[in-house]
């Protein structure tokens, strides 16, 4: 696993300016969430879908993502219609399956596929370091944003050695199963691993105070906006203005 | 236990970020800028060990959440702390999501919380591994099941329908309480041997902030 797993490529939506990307990307999302509206929802998923097509984001990647989402609302399929009050759609050995259930369900589905998909292509296209540098200037609390480019930062390093620990075990013959050796043995791995996390923040709070930190990381290289952006900044409001309109009129409904 | 995009309608999303949203700031308030980097490499190990370990029971296996350890470790910088790993999680992963945040913030952090208030000060006053073990495993059980409570409170606030899934999934999550309360309990009785000191960081948050 790398922790700087993210959609790298170099597509019109890879450089636009992350700023507007998170924005619009959050706007996005509520108003999905927002929307009852089938009509909504269906478009929002075909911009989803047309956003992640533009990012060129590795299919099989993607499919992966969408997997896991979808085991959760077929879950929802199997279980909501069965127990939603409402008019029976069909019955399967006496369960009876109402239409409003279905209907709630395919919903929630769109929501949540719109949603991943609009996430990944814009969120996701961004190297989670430029997120942190981009929530600075969003004026997201520097602690906060500090926490998140260490943790991120060190991801990497605490992984290594949880694999270098965890091949120690092996070696001797470790093999997990449902005993209590084996619990044991995986806290203990933790333990070491919390152990030598805080020994190396004292290391590195050390060599940080050695040159001068103040609590506040300098940004050098300030992001542009752009032509480009401030089209795509006018044309997704344009979208959004639209699909909030018709979720609060209610113009646009399939079913 | 994550509320997923799309099952949350708007009215609970905003409740559960505005509920979030004071632990937060009160994590980052006591959050002293020299403990950023040791706040921040033990959410690493939080996190990697949530993605990365499986604890196998019978033919399958379950990941730790480890909320009650994260509450024992950092106190109230947890809630931040939540907030990072659940961002990251729907980041890298897509589990979770982004308008679920707030709400899957404040159900993870807020029973860390719980945890650091009723077991920290017993750790730390914890001489030998035996006494380590039965608070942590206490720490890390109920901070689990008050966390499942919390997914399943949020599960029925956002449709009645969904009830039927919360209580489903109660009998299956006690199980695994359990496996979390005993892994919860061999990771504290391991650190209390190795490095008492490191369940002393809330502490020393709550002394600074007094001065």
């Amino acid at each position: 696993m790398s922790c700087t797993t993210f959609f790298s490529g170099d597509t019109f939506i890879h450089r636009l300016d992350p700023r507007p990307k998170i924005l619009v990307t959050l706007a996005f999302s509520l108003v999905v969430a927002l929307s009852t509206n089938s009509g909504v929802l269906c478009a929002g998923l075909a911009a989803g879908i047309a956003l992640s097509a533009m990012a060129r984001i590795p299919s099989a990647a993607l499919r992966k993502r969408l997997l896991r989402v979808n085991i959760f609302t077929a879950v929802l399929f199997i279980m909501v219609p069965a127990t939603f009050p409402g008019k029976t759609a069909f019955t399967v050995i006496s369960v009876q399956f109402s239409m409003e259930g279905i209907l709630w369900s395919v919903s929630v589905t769109l929501k949540a596929n719109a949603i991943v998909l609009v996430f990944a292509a814009l969120v996701g296209t961004t190297d989670p370091f430029t997120l942190g540098h981009a929530f600075h200037h969003l004026r997201v609390p520097g602690k906060l944003t500090q926490l998140f480019l260490f943790t991120l930062r060190y991801l990497d390093v605490l992984h290594h050695e949880y694999v270098t620990l965890m091949r120690a075990m092996k070696a001797r013959s470790f093999k997990p199963s449902m005993r209590l050796h084996t619990y044991r043995s995986f806290a203990w791995l933790t333990g070491m691993l919390l152990v030598r996390s805080l020994e190396r923040s004292e290391r590195i709070l050390e060599a940080m105070k050695c040159r001068g930190f103040r609590g506040e990381f300098h940004v050098v290289r300030h992001f542009r906006f752009s032509t480009a952006d401030a089209v795509f900044s006018a044309a997704s409001f344009i979208v959004l203005a639209a699909l909030l309109s018709c979720a609060l009129t209610g113009a646009g409904r399939l079913w | 236990m994550h509320i997923s995009d799309g099952v949350a309608p708007i009215p609970i999303a905003v409740a559960g970020a505005l509920a979030a949203l004071p632990g937060i700031a009160a994590g980052l308030k006591v959050l002293k800028e020299e403990q950023i980097p040791a706040a921040a490499l033990m959410s690493a190990v939080l996190f990697l060990s949530t993605l990365v370990i499986r604890l196998p029971v019978g033919p399958s296996s379950v990941h730790p959440l480890l909320g009650g350890l994260a509450g024992l470790l950092l106190g109230w910088v947890s809630m931040p702390v939540f907030l990072i790993s659940l961002f990251l999680q729907a980041l890298l992963f897509q589990f979770g999501g982004i308008t679920t945040l707030g709400i899957n913030t404040f159900v993870m952090g807020m029973p860390a919380v719980m945890a650091y208030y009723l077991f920290n000060g017993r750790m730390n006053k914890a001489r030998g591994s035996g006494r380590a073990f039965y608070w942590g495993a206490a720490a890390g059980m109920s901070a689990y099941l008050v966390s499942f409570f919390f997914w399943a409170g949020s599960l029925i606030l956002c449709g009645k329908q969904l009830a039927a899934i919360a209580a489903i999934a109660f009998i299956p999550n006690l199980f695994v309480a359990a496996i979390e309360g005993i892994f919860t309990g061999f990771i504290c009785s391991f650190l209390v041997r190795v490095y008492p000191a490191i369940f002393r960081m809330p502490v020393s948050d709550r002394e600074g902030d007094g001065r």
